[in-house]
């Protein structure tokens, strides 16, 4: 077990790497106008001077191997560059925000686990019930739903007319302001997740050893708790684990709707201000936490499920 | 005369669609097991053969279900017993071993703990000491390192192997009955060999009655000393198995049997050949009406 | 094939917005842009303006019939973008396998790692906003998903009888490839594609929303929404309607593309995301 682990959590350098790199080919098919675009607000002509100035700042005036070699170099002491706006440290930009895009994030996948899981439980142990229906419907209809409109009329009922919650922003970082955002951030996990539950389940009950089971005189009860959940949990684990993927990337369009001080917001931003170092350190920060759930997730499949670790 | 174990009399069970049973699959089948027989079925696949024992479990599925006749299990109809009796004596009083030992093991338990279960269901024990009666469950069905293997994942086991794991299971609580379901068919030539026997000595010695289910003659001849041959949902002869395998008298035997290789069998014109079934019976369609049942002799019944 | 009611209500609707799209310039009462008309401005739905009309005075249903355009189009052409990508370099890598396999599979779970939203942004941060930039980035983000089920289907009818009866036939690799492994995977690839195009019209309205996509006043239905924000507690019709808009397009992409999954293989049901 160890040393699956070991070669797990190794497998994520080589993807890491091939990352910064197409990140870094992505970001330097244009050269040189990042500069020059920095100052494009269209209301001024840009400065000739002021992009050569900043040209020399940024080394961006350098031949592309050399400014890939000091783009390694500085990955590797976890130097994810300056910013163009703010001269600050990207790290320390990314640090500053990180708390809040993780707490939103884990709240959202709570959110979206507890209720989708049972639900798709339930919904496969009665197919054709009323309750199966009605969670399939809205299944596909969350799944079909842009979220970020979503949240829009949940900001409008919940926090402008019935003054329950805060509308926006992080207030004093208390749970209050997090409900709006992560509840509508689960949706889509929550949606995708009690579909996979229910079909996971489905498969399952099908399976001889569930037929075994009854043979031994179980209850229906017994034989769900003791042969069905687990391996439903095999599938179940495995989605969690890719919607993470997906739940960072539409985590972006939350956090600017609810104005949260996230990682999300801060790409975007830096992406409408054209401020490439965020964005590329971001980009690579986001890449990185998905690839480390996605091996905790393969961690915790193998504890699961013995066959894993044979190999 | 002893009383029957299990005494089947016109079952009828089909596809049900709405409200009426529409296409019949059982057409009134009948037959009896005695305390201690070993009760062979045999029959091509969809002759009814499987739901049969499915209807004993009580472990038909939805679209299936039946529409007349008993079950007496020990003089109780199974068919009208409450769901809750029903599940204390399935697993306990009458087991079953299914055909594909691959797939009729949860894969993410342990064999020791799936064997326990059935001390913790039926018996009431503890899971420490349902796990020690696991072992010896294991034990008795020879697999060699029982402590060890109990901590076995079913991937980690041979087909044979899993094979004896499921008659440990079924035989866990001491049953009256056994159902097994083509138990050996998944199986290597020489395992089947093996599992047959072990199935064969532990019944004997435990007085356990068996519903043995197979296609192949061979394999019934070799465990039951009574046999049925089912057709179409019909049970169209029984018999004594070596009366049975001596003078068949129904047209339909007859052809299984002619399909059957036989080592040096030679007819007057030298070598004999294997026949194919459809030239030995003129029209499948008529069948079904002819029906030869053997009575039972009154001394019979019980390990011989 | 038997197709069920969940196919035709997505038939229906992707219809719909077909329709919608193509009928714009006939059916719409107003121009899109050009009838801005700040007297008129966020007025609620009545028989003149349908929906109401926004902060611009601008028609909300006619800025919606136009925003089918837009989301069709960027659905449409990202992701034949994305089949085309997918299944040359699925199919290749299935067929040649060896150190083009190894690259290829490299490569997918790469991009596999990266959030398809994310990756979208990086490109519209290289591209700059407007149409265009919006078509490369939907194109490039989703083709892995595709390329993975070529390159299985592809594994697989490599082994069949009548591929391999074709190579030694002599059939060039192109040829066998190209009449023998896609015409037989065609099946899944349409399904991806179906339910790409709802997560492209998903990812446009995004992207339009937080300012990187459409610009305004071009009316595509997640730029509708920005302004949205500001206006809701007036008047949430302009909220209301666009995002309906792309709820139900989107519902009609996804019943489509399950309906489709389902009558051709039962049993691959909600496997990939």
């Amino acid at each position: 077990m160890l040393r699956f682990t070991l070669r797990r959590v190794l497998q994520i350098i080589p993807t890491v790497v091939v990352v910064a790199l197409l990140i870094f080919v992505i970001f330097s098919v244009v050269p040189g106008t990042f500069a020059a675009s920095l100052f494009a607000d269209g209301r001024r002509a840009a400065d000739p001077q002021m992009i050569a100035r900043l040209n020399e700042e940024f080394g961006l005036n350098k031949p592309l191997m050399e400014r890939f070699v000091t783009y390694v170099t500085d990955l590797a002491q976890f130097d994810l560059g300056t910013s163009f706006r703010t001269r600050q440290p990207v790290i320390d930009l990314i640090n500053d925000r990180m708390w809040a895009s993780l707490q939103l994030a884990i709240a959202a996948m709570v959110f979206a686990l507890v209720i989708s899981v049972p639900l798709g439980f339930v919904a496969a142990l009665r197919p054709g019930s009323v309750l199966d229906t009605v969670t399939m419907i809205g299944a596909v209809s969350g799944l079909s739903m842009p979220q970020f409109w979503l949240g829009l009329l949940m900001m409008y009922l919940f926090a402008l007319q019935l003054n329950w919650l805060p509308s926006f922003g992080y207030g004093d970082g208390s749970f209050r302001n997090l409900i709006l955002p992560a509840v509508t951030l689960g949706v889509t996990p929550l949606a995708l997740l009690a579909r996979t539950t229910r079909a996971g389940v489905l498969d399952v009950l099908n399976a001889d050893f569930i037929r075994t089971a009854h043979s031994k005189g179980m209850s229906e009860a017994k034989v769900v708790r003791w042969h069905v959940a687990r391996n439903a949990l095999v599938l179940i684990v495995t989605t969690v684990g890719l919607q993470f993927g997906s739940l960072i990337g539409q985590a972006v369009v939350i956090e600017k709707l609810f104005a949260w001080p996230g990682i999300g917001s801060l790409l975007v931003d830096s992406v409408a201000s054209r401020d490439i170092p965020v964005v590329q350190g971001t980009i690579l920060v986001i890449v990185l936490w998905f690839l480390v759930i996605n091996t905790a997730v393969d961690l915790i499949y193998a504890a699961i499920d013995p066959r894993i670790k044979q190999e | 005369m002893t009383a029957p174990l299990l005494d089947i009399s016109e079952l009828h069970l089909g596809v049900a669609v709405g409200r009426s049973v529409n296409r019949p699959l059982l057409k009134g089948v009948s037959f009896q097991i005695m305390p201690g027989e070993a009760y062979g079925l045999v029959g091509e696949s969809g002759s009814g053969k499987s739901v049969t024992t499915l209807a004993v479990m009580g472990l038909l599925k939805k679209p299936l279900a039946v529409s007349g006749g008993e079950i007496l299990f020990k003089g109780q109809n199974l068919l009208e017993l409450p769901k809750r009796e029903m599940r204390r004596l399935r697993g306990n009083r009458i087991a079953m071993i299914f055909q594909e030992p691959m797939t009729a093991l949860n894969p993410l338990s342990t064999i020791g703990r799936q064997i326990a279960e059935m001390f913790v269901l039926h018996q009431g024990k503890s899971w420490d000491e349902a796990q020690k009666l696991a072992v010896e469950a294991l034990a008795s069905v020879r697999v060699p390192n029982p402590d060890r293997r109990a901590r076995n994942y079913p991937h980690q086991m041979s087909g044979g192997l899993r094979q004896r794991v499921m008659i440990a299971m079924a035989l866990a609580c001491n049953p009256d009955l056994l159902i097994a379901d083509e138990p050996t068919t998944a199986l290597d030539v020489t395992v089947q060999a093996e599992v047959l026997r072990l199935i064969k000595e532990l019944c004997a010695e435990r007085g356990t009655a068996v519903l043995f289910i197979s296609h192949d003659l061979g394999v019934i001849a070799s465990i039951c000393q009574r046999v049925g041959v089912m057709y179409a949902g019909c049970l169209v002869e029984e018999n004594e198995t070596s009366a049975l395998f001596a003078t068949p008298r129904h047209e339909y035997t007859r052809g299984l049997l002619g399909a059957l290789p036989r080592f040096g069998s030679r007819s007057l014109h030298g070598r004999k050949r294997l026949v194919d079934i459809d030239s030995i019976i003129a029209d499948r369609s008529k069948l079904t009406e002819t029906r030869f049942i053997a009575s039972r002799s009154a001394e019979e019944g019980g390990q011989p | 094939m038997r197709l069920g009611f969940n196919f035709w209500l997505g038939a229906g609707l992707t219809t719909l917005v077909i329709l919608a799209g193509i009928l714009a310039p006939w059916i719409a009462p107003f121009d899109p842009v050009l009838d801005a008309d700040l007297m008129n401005s966020e007025l609620p739905p009545d028989s003149t303006f349908w929906f109401g009309t926004d902060g611009q005075g601008r028609d909300v249903y006619t800025r919606i019939l136009y925003g089918a355009q837009i989301s069709l189009t960027v659905g449409i052409v990202s992701q034949v973008i994305n089949s085309i990508i997918g299944v040359t370099l699925g199919m290749t890598a299935g067929y040649w396998g060896g150190w083009w396999d190894d690259l290829v599979n490299g490569f997918t779970n790469v991009m596999l790692a990266i959030p398809p939203l994310i990756f979208a942004l990086a490109v519209m941060a290289v591209l700059g906003p407007g149409l265009p930039s919006l078509l490369i980035a939907l194109g490039l983000t989703n083709w892995s998903w595709t390329c993975r089920i070529a390159r299985s289907s592809t594994l697989s009818l490599k082994s069949l009888g009548y591929v391999q009866a074709a190579q030694t036939l002599g059939y060039g690799d192109l040829r066998i490839m190209f009449t023998q492994i896609l015409p037989n995977m065609m099946g899944p690839i349409l399904v991806m594609a179906t339910l790409g195009m709802g997560s492209a019209v998903l990812s446009e309205a995004a992207l339009s929303f937080l300012g990187l996509g459409i610009q305004p006043p071009f009316p595509s239905w997640g730029s509708m929404l920005t302004d949205a924000r500001q206006l809701i507690q007036l008047a949430p019709w302009v909220a209301i309607f666009p995002g309906l808009a792309i709820f139900l397009s989107v519902l009609g992409f996804n019943l489509l593309g399950d309906g489709l999954r389902d009558s051709l293989d039962p049993h691959m049901r909600t496997r990939t995301p």
